[in-house]
């Protein structure tokens, strides 16, 4: 076994049970910070994948932002300790059934082989050829997701205004 | 590993975070459950871009990681002003438009 194997395997455990831990944990708080170690082992996929700066960008944006987010939303609307937090799932059977059938239609296209082992060289330098890209061939939609952002902030804003 | 390997882990993934928003009630539960499914989709883009030895699908996730989390910071203002006119953080209680 390869290196690569060994942490794939590795981070894709990881990966695997702080995602169920997410769905399934009974606190929320504790359902939040298992989704941030989901988060970081995504990144640790992409390190795996040579994908160095969305590795840094997961980390920032994602595993930094949306935690921050989803911890202010927990305290704003729930006590952070107490039974309040604990929340309870319904339908069980029902929803594993719905996503063991997804799961098995996926594996089983995904099982149908022509998926190829081998990875083809890249050009260059993978966050060099990002950043160009982003400003050159792609700059159209770098600036439609600037005008996206700035809607909602705005609109987070709006939402979050004090009553008058 | 091949590509099967990360677009199977990839789909795993997704259908824990298609579980999390079917069985939860907490609204913010829900959000956690799509911020999972949305996470496995940007595992697929590196993956398939890395085994095509093309840049595009990593620029790509660039894009979908900003509006995921623009997404994320909507659903959960959304969430708390909900809690504030509500009073409820349970999406079994916030049935308006139920006929």
């Amino acid at each position: 076994m390869t290196l690569e194997a060994l942490a794939f395997w590795v981070v894709s455990i990881v990966l695997v049970g702080s995602a169920l831990a997410v769905v399934l944990t009974k606190n929320l708080f504790h359902a939040v910070l298992w989704l941030a170690l989901a988060l970081t082992g995504t990144a640790g996929i992409f390190l795996l994948l040579e994908a160095e700066f969305l590795a840094a960008v997961q980390l920032l944006l994602y595993a930094g932002g949306v935690i921050t987010i989803a911890v202010f939303a927990i305290v704003v609307t729930e006590r952070l300790v107490g039974e309040r937090l604990s929340q309870t799932n319904r339908n069980v059977a029902g929803g594993a059934i719905v996503a063991a059938a997804v799961a098995a239609v996926l594996v089983s296209v995904l099982r149908g082989g022509g998926l190829p082992i081998v990875r083809p060289p890249m050009a260059d330098d993978a966050t060099a050829a990002i950043g160009e890209g982003v400003l050159t061939r792609y700059v159209l939609p770098f600036e439609l997701l600037a005008l996206l952002m700035l809607a909602a902030l705005i609109a987070a804003i709006y939402f979050a205004r004090p009553d008058e | 590993m091949g590509l099967q390997a990360y677009l199977t882990l990839a789909a795993l993934l997704f259908c824990i975070g298609l579980f999390g928003v079917i069985t939860r009630r907490n609204t913010i539960g829900i959000l956690l459950g799509i911020e999972l499914m949305l996470n496995s989709v940007n595992i697929n883009l590196v993956a398939f871009s890395r085994f095509g030895g093309e840049v595009t699908g990593m620029i790509f996730t660039v894009f979908t990681i900003c509006m995921t989390v623009s997404e994320a910071a909507l659903g959960l203002a959304i969430a708390i002003l909900l809690f504030r006119v509500r009073r409820t953080a349970s999406a079994d209680q916030l049935d308006l438009l139920k006929g």
